[in-house]
């Protein structure tokens, strides 16, 4: 009896462990937004956490952007190929690029590389009771720490975004155009035709979401670490994990909500007068 | 309970002495539960403007806990704590910053931030809340800060505080906590980890604080020699609950076992 309550009890105990933290997270986001539009304004910081987050991250994304292109134009260039639509792997490639795995991918780097920097660092603050040191002096380190990272994560990630598509799409235009000998006109004239700005837009409006995901979480997580070095590491841990999963279920979720927004406008405006 | 020592007042108006009469810290049933361990017991307390009181009691007995309701770093479950005449215990956020203005805070390790200078540490504080100390007038003001505490500007400032000795970075937290001129200074430990003679700087120092400033100081302590030589009272807290206050004389002869215990060790180790 005393075993079939415990695992009743594990069973539940998960859910309720999900709710709790996803209420604090909730919590700790409306917090933000509290201190977000008060004075004084962090510039410094900012200015800080943009070259953190963007410059930082720069050179992964790059990386990553130019492989997945190369790779992305390889295999699509053999699908394309059986129906003789080879000039079409620019657009395809371009598409989903900046539709779905420009923000994922992108997501997961600067969840990789800032997220789990912010976490550690604010994770070392808390530790060191720093944070702490930081209200006694009246300064509020909602406002002077998170904000800051939150804008600068919102702001940064669709450039970034915007920078692993353009290289991803060089990648491919380097398979297409280089290795198979497609027209680099036909190549780029099929991309224009077949691209709209709206499937841009998609993609910075998930990209800008990403961003707020990952530096809430990140935050939060360094803000509640505890127990020392061990306690810093598992807090940037969490946040790389718990941001990656929830960048892979807010894309479907945002995908579900934009499309329906970007593409009933298109199909109006497409209409005949 | 009360602390004993006021400072000498010249020509005050009646709301001027009125406040100088009120405590500056009072604390009024005071209760605190982390999980199921009950930290904080029903504290009761009050601190007179310009005294000093120094909390002593063992390790893990509710020191730092009491010490952060003070300053509104945690809320009590139970009770109030009242600062110069204003309950804190319930104030929001945006509240608790100008309260926190009263406040200097030394932590034990010296909570300095680690990606500024010590430069920077000290100017923290002025450039948040002093905009109109700007460029020369700032920086006279910084190093005025350093040398209060025997400290270097050109050497030590440059450096960040993990690149300084334990006692040089407790000093320079020192600095930053007195930098906007507290009513009240709370520390944790302050003379931990320090040599005799920058100890002994150390107490002059708050005593100092208290008698050119009329500034309030609360001081945690370990240190029983610290502790007799610059408290205006004592409390001995015990399990969340104070278990003796006094003077010297009070905790040398207290009853409670655990006091008895800590003081015969001490006593041991150094008469």
């Amino acid at each position: 009896m005393r075993a079939l309550v415990a695992t009743i009890t594990g069973i539940g105990q998960g859910p309720i462990v999900f709710i709790r933290e996803a209420g604090r997270h909730l919590l700790f986001l409306l917090s933000t937004l509290y201190w977000m539009p008060r004075r004084p304004f962090r510039f410094s910081q900012l200015l800080r956490h943009l070259r953190d987050v963007g410059f930082g991250s720069l050179f992964i994304v790059v990386l990553t952007g130019f492989f997945t292109g190369l790779v992305f134009g390889f295999q699509m260039l053999q699908a394309f190929r059986r129906f003789g639509a080879e000039a079409l792997v620019g657009p395809a490639t371009l598409l989903t690029l900046s539709r779905e795995l420009g923000p994922v991918l992108t997501g997961l780097m600067v969840a990789g590389r800032s997220g789990s920097g912010m976490a550690t660092e604010l994770g070392t603050m808390r530790v060191t009771e720093q944070i702490d040191a930081m209200s006694t002096l009246a300064v509020e380190p909602m406002q002077y720490l998170v904000v800051p990272r939150v804008i600068a994560a919102t702001v940064m990630m669709p450039l970034l975004t915007a920078i692993f598509s353009a290289t991803g799409f060089f990648g491919c235009y380097l398979i297409g155009v280089g290795r198979e000998g497609i027209d680099p006109g036909v190549f780029f004239y099929e991309t224009w035709l077949a691209l709209d700005p709206d499937d841009f837009y998609e993609g910075w409006i998930k990209a800008a979401f990403f961003g707020a995901e990952i530096a809430i979480i990140a935050s939060y997580q360094g803000f509640t670490a505890s127990g020392g070095a061990r306690g810093v590491g598992e807090a940037a841990t969490r946040a790389v994990v718990l941001s990656s999963v929830l960048i892979l279920v807010s894309t479907y979720v945002l995908a579900e909500l934009l499309d329906p927004l970007i593409h009933s406008y298109i199909a109006f405006d497409a209409l005949p007068k | 309970m009360t602390t004993t020592t006021k400072p000498e007042t010249t020509a005050v108006t009646a709301p001027d002495a009125e406040r100088r009469e009120r405590p500056m810290v009072e604390v009024v049933g005071l209760r605190k539960r982390f999980g199921t361990r009950e930290v904080l017991k029903g504290m009761n307390l009050q601190v007179m403007r310009g005294s000093v009181l120094v909390i002593l009691g063992g390790s893990g007995m509710g020191k730092s806990v009491l010490m952060k309701h003070l300053i509104g770093l945690l809320q009590p479950d139970e009770g109030k704590v009242i600062i110069d005449g204003e309950d804190i215990s319930r104030l929001p956020a945006i509240e608790l910053k100008r309260v926190r203005r009263k406040f200097g805070m030394v932590f034990q390790n010296g909570a300095l931030f680690d990606s500024m200078t010590n430069y920077e540490n000290v100017a923290f504080p002025l450039r948040e809340h002093r905009k109109d100390l700007k460029g020369k007038v700032l920086d006279d003001k910084v190093r005025e800060l350093f040398g209060v505490f025997s400290l270097n500007p050109d050497i030590l400032g440059p450096r960040f505080p993990s690149e300084i000795s334990g006692g040089q970075r407790k000093r320079v937290a020192l600095a930053r906590a007195v930098a906007l001129d507290p009513e009240i200074v709370l520390y944790d430990e302050p003379t931990t980890g320090l040599d005799p003679i920058t100890t002994d700087q150390v107490d002059e120092m708050i005593l100092d604080a208290k008698r050119h400033l009329g500034i309030t100081s609360i001081v945690i302590s370990h240190d029983i020699a610290s502790a007799f030589k610059i408290a205006d009272h004592i409390i001995f807290v015990y399990e969340g609950e104070i278990v003796c206050e006094g003077l010297k004389a009070e905790m040398l002869s207290s009853k409670h076992a655990f006091v008895k215990q800590f003081f015969a060790t001490w006593a041991q180790k150094n008469l």
